[in-house]
């Protein structure tokens, strides 16, 4: 039982919380969320304590690598700090909606198993269990006609998604006769017709998940239609999970049949990459100009996996880590786009924010600079390591479309800079609240200063890759 | 025999200026007062402290000087600095120009000053570490960064249609350099490593030398400008502030030249060699084609700017002849062109600050009221023209003799660019500083003041110091010249034989 121990903190805290929230009645908001901040700590740090090396349990279907422990401190950090940057939203006295912690733990909770699960079957009761959560959070705004939308559109879609995930499931389960992903790979040793049509369904359902192309529809108008806190939650967490089992998947179940799958990834890699960057162009909302740019990173992630070695793996990892880090940074920001009390979110509203807001206005810039990949930020080490991973593969078009979407991409976050730089300034934005200026600077400092000295987070990328291997 | 890393002292100080700025809090005019002193200051102790590199410079020595190493990124990858007989000019150009962009920005620069004197500093912090890192990641990284104050500088100060230029300059700089980058990872992938002493020095497969040849050559073609990616520098150099033109001209274009001759040559001989007459051909085109448009020009930065595509041309002209007069000529004619084009947009400026306007057509007749302004002018003018006795004429006599070598039809054509050049600058000349002041709008101009003069008479002494006694620059790179044309030549005759046996 101790590998599922920090799993079994976090659903029986979970649990507790409800039963907090459903007696102690209205006014609990604030008190459930710093509860299960603390309880996402509590869960981290069980998660750090474990025992080293591989840990299995529930008869192999339920894998701690340092691959997992990885993803699953990231997961975790990802949604600690959505409650975080959520305070304000939940604390409307108009919304007193104390479940959002609540559906944001099982949502991790969720992502956990997602991380761990080592067969199809734990494949799917942790994407399920993720993905309700979700379809519940997107439509938190109730009262908020493009919040539903958004939710019901989440839902209709991702259970689409789950539909064809199953299906290509089951076509596995059927022509190898196991759902384990260690009994996969002994079976798939060559790409018969009918592992590889399961494969290619399973894929796509993951790619639902990860919002890439063709399969990314849903991710502009969820990410504007959802509260912003939402999709802060949206771009980062459930994206450390949904690429955690895209590349485990693909690397421990078919690594016999690297070719059948490279090709599929390079082509939605591609689509992902050059749709991320065009479509964003023409954007006049923030939110859903970082959904496009959510799809694209997306692309440059899986340009890592495409090469099918360790060090894209690695290079997976690296980017996940550094994209939670811009990610959570640059909604950190939009959420401080207030004016006069009303949440604003065209990208017009920041006109002039250097003026205005200095500091904002510069760890904003450094992000999207980030975010376009100039070097010396964080950013363009995310990008190199996914690179030089397609290099050695000789994955050398995937390489150079990849690089010139990312000038194409680096349009549009200039665009931002020049809104806030170039132009006169609009009336101030509304004072920061301070854990948004928190969480913007941690962020923002990453990003800055990560080439300083980036050697621990690529050294724990490097063995949690290899562990895969 | 240094104790303590100098190169990093010389290439981080300027950031902490821009730190010391940045924590000097303020918007009023004491806090702008105050930036501009911080930023003079810090330019001028890093120019000081950048002066004993020449002085423990030893210039027989080929090899890398000041060397420091530290670990950084991986095994392959580390800090590593260093610098030789090519890139040493490059540094002390660029903070010996340095002090004069920020004395041009003192007067014309008055909002946001203290971002402005932050983004300098922080630009060139990342132009000495683009000319002394010793590790290709490193180089990149500092090369790139580049583009972030560079981008502000021109679209926060510029002018009307700065958004244009910066968007121009940047999507068009980094679109080069991202191919550069997978060229640099394929080099990573083949060598383990991104040390450029040890890339120097492995040998690369024929098709990947093509390759990355190329790669690399879509960046510092840019950089550089030359034709036909040249596009984005007459927008870049007209709507920048002076200084920023200044540092765009002098330095920035140089990184392009100092690329091929880092990486190009040392790395890629053999593709370096078959892509010579491409080179050539470009290089002859920038020149007559650069130059006749130059000819047509309203505006007076726009016509420096095609100008200095036009010089440029001999200096890759220069570089691929792979001769060691075209080489040594390739970096004095860089280390010239900096001085000259940065005085001239330093010139432009100067008017500029009086009229608010480029238009040639608004001049006429300056020597009436500006004697000085005159002198200074025709002096820059005419080492625009490559006038023997001024340092222009040595980068090209040498450009040319080093490519006649190896291409006479490339050596004639050039040599007909420089006709071109005198019938441009002369015109130019001519317009603005003669004829008739009869415009009512110039009629009570000033002469150069104290601060203008300051800034314009020791460039005026350089310029015509190296016209006539060019031996300290070329001294300097004399060995790592020689050393670089040796190894080239080697790899390239040791291909010939080799085919000959076959």
């Amino acid at each position: 039982m101790q590998p599922v121990l920090p799993e079994l903190v976090l659903a029986f805290g979970a649990m507790v919380l409800l039963m907090v929230g459903a007696y102690r009645g209205r006014g609990t908001t604030r008190l459930v969320t710093t509860l299960a901040v603390c309880l996402l700590v509590l869960v981290g740090a069980l998660e750090l304590m474990l025992p080293a090396g591989k840990l299995v349990t529930f008869g192999g279907s339920f894998i701690v690598d340092d691959f997992a422990r990885f993803l699953k401190i990231l997961a975790l950090i990802g949604s600690g700090v959505t409650l975080i940057l959520a305070t304000e939203f939940l604390s409307d006295p108009s919304r007193p909606i104390f479940e959002f912690a609540i559906l944001v733990l099982l949502s991790t909770l969720g992502m956990m198993v997602l991380i761990s699960a080592a067969d199809l079957i734990m494949l799917y009761l942790g994407l399920e269990l993720m993905s309700l959560a979700l379809y519940v959070v997107a439509a938190s705004n109730r009262d908020n006609a493009k919040s539903t939308e958004a939710g019901l559109k989440y839902f209709v879609l991702g259970a689409l998604s789950s539909g064809m995930l199953l299906y290509g499931a089951s076509l596995i389960y059927g022509f190898t006769g196991t759902v384990e992903f260690a009994g996969i790979a002994a079976a798939a040793k060559t790409g018969s017709l009918g592992i590889v049509f399961g494969l290619v369904f399973l894929l796509a359902g993951l790619c639902f998940k990860v919002s890439a192309v063709p399969f990314h529809m849903w991710t502009p108008d969820v990410y504007e239609g959802a509260p912003t806190p939402v999709t802060a939650f949206f771009a980062s967490a459930p994206k450390v999970a949904a690429l955690a089992v895209f590349t485990r998947v693909a690397l421990t179940a078919f690594p016999g049949i690297v070719p059948q799958w490279q090709q599929i990834i390079v082509f939605v890699a591609i689509a992902s990459m050059v749709l991320g960057s065009f479509a964003a162009i023409g954007q006049k909302n923030i939110k859903r100009l970082m959904g496009y740019s959510s799809i694209g990173h997306m692309g440059f992630a899986l340009v890592g996996l495409a090469s099918g070695t360790v060090e894209g793996a690695q290079g997976v990892l690296v980017y996940i880590a550094i994209y939670v880090a811009m990610t959570l940074g640059a909604f950190a920001v939009i959420l401080t786009m207030k004016r006069n009390g009303q949440a604003v979110e065209q990208i017009s509203d920041l006109t002039g924010l250097s003026r205005t807001n200095p500091l904002l206005a510069f760890f904003f810039m450094m992000l999207l600079f980030s975010l376009a990949g100039v070097p010396p930020l964080a950013g363009f080490f995310a990008k190199w390591y996914v690179f030089v991973a397609a290099i050695n593969a000789h994955l050398f078009t995937l390489a150079v479309i990849g690089v010139l979407s990312s000038v194409v991409g680096a349009f549009y976050y200039l665009a931002i800079i020049k809104v806030m730089y170039f132009d006169e300034p609009l009336p101030a934005l509304d004072p920061v609240r301070v854990e948004l200026s928190t969480v913007l600077a941690v962020a923002g400092l990453f990003n800055i200063f990560f080439f300083v000295y980036p050697g621990p987070l690529v050294s724990v990328a490097t063995v949690a890759a290899k562990s895969l291997f | 025999m240094t104790t303590w890393p100098i190169l990093s002292v010389v290439t981080f100080l300027p950031l902490l200026g821009a730190l010391v700025i940045y924590i000097s809090r303020g918007d009023d005019d004491a806090a702008k007062r105050n930036a501009r002193w911080i930023a003079l200051w810090t330019t001028l102790v890093t120019f000081a402290v950048s002066l004993i590199l020449v002085w423990r410079y030893d210039a027989a020595q080929p090899d890398f000087q000041f060397v420091e190493k530290a670990n950084w990124l991986a095994s392959g990858i580390t800090y590593h600095m260093g610098v030789d007989g090519i890139s040493l000019p490059f540094v002390i150009l660029t903070t010996a120009l340095m002090p004069f962009c920020i004395i041009a920005s003192w007067k014309s620069v008055t909002v946001r000053v203290r971002e402005y004197m932050m983004a300098f500093l922080l630009l060139e912090t990342l132009m000495i570490g683009t000319f002394s890192a010793l590790d290709l990641m490193l180089f990149y990284l500092f090369f790139e960064g580049g583009l972030i104050p560079m981008f502000l500088i021109i679209g926060v100060w510029g002018g009307p249609r700065r958004v244009y230029a910066s968007f121009k300059f940047f999507l068009y700089t980094l679109l080069g350099s991202v191919l550069m980058l997978l060229a640099i990872m394929a080099l990573y992938w083949n060598a383990g490593t991104t040390d450029i002493p040890t890339l120097m020095h492995t040998a690369v497969p024929r098709s990947l030398q093509t390759w990355a040849w190329l790669a690399f050559f879509a960046s510092f073609a840019v950089k550089m400008p030359m034709w036909p990616v040249h596009t984005w520098l007459p927008d870049a150099h007209v709507e920048a502030p002076t200084a920023g033109s200044v540092v765009l001209a002098a330095i920035l274009l140089k990184m392009g030249g100092y690329g091929f001759l880092r990486f190009s040559l040392p790395m890629f001989p053999l593709a370096s060699h078959d892509f010579a007459p491409l080179v050539f051909s470009l290089s002859v085109i920038a020149i007559i084609y650069t130059s006749l448009v130059a000819l047509m020009q309203e505006d007076i930065k726009k016509l420096i700017a095609y100008s200095s595509v036009a010089h440029m041309g001999f200096v890759t002209m220069g570089i691929f002849a792979g001769t060691t007069q075209g080489v040594a000529g390739g970096v004095f004619q860089m280390v010239s062109h900096g001085i000259v084009s940065g005085a001239l947009f330093l010139c432009v400026g100067i008017v500029y600050d009086r009229l608010h306007t480029r238009e040639i057509a608004a001049y006429g007749g300056l020597v009436n009221r500006m004697p000085l302004y005159a002198l200074v002018f025709m002096v820059f003018t005419m080492a625009n023209v490559g006038l023997p006795g001024t340092s222009g004429f040595v980068g090209e006599f040498m450009t040319l003799i080093g490519t006649f070598k190896v291409s006479i039809p490339t050596a004639t054509f050039a040599t007909l660019g420089v006709i071109l050049s005198a019938a441009y600058a002369l015109w130019l000349y001519r317009k603005v500083v003669f004829g008739a002041l009869v415009k009512p709008s110039l009629a009570s101009i000033k002469d150069l003041t104290f601060r203008e003069s300051l800034l314009l008479f020791p460039l005026v002494a350089l310029t015509i110091l190296f016209g006539i006694y060019p031996k300290p620059v070329l001294d300097m790179s004399a060995a790592s010249v020689q050393q670089l044309v040796n190894n080239y030549n080697t790899a390239v005759t040791a291909v010939k034989a080799a085919a000959l046996i076959n």
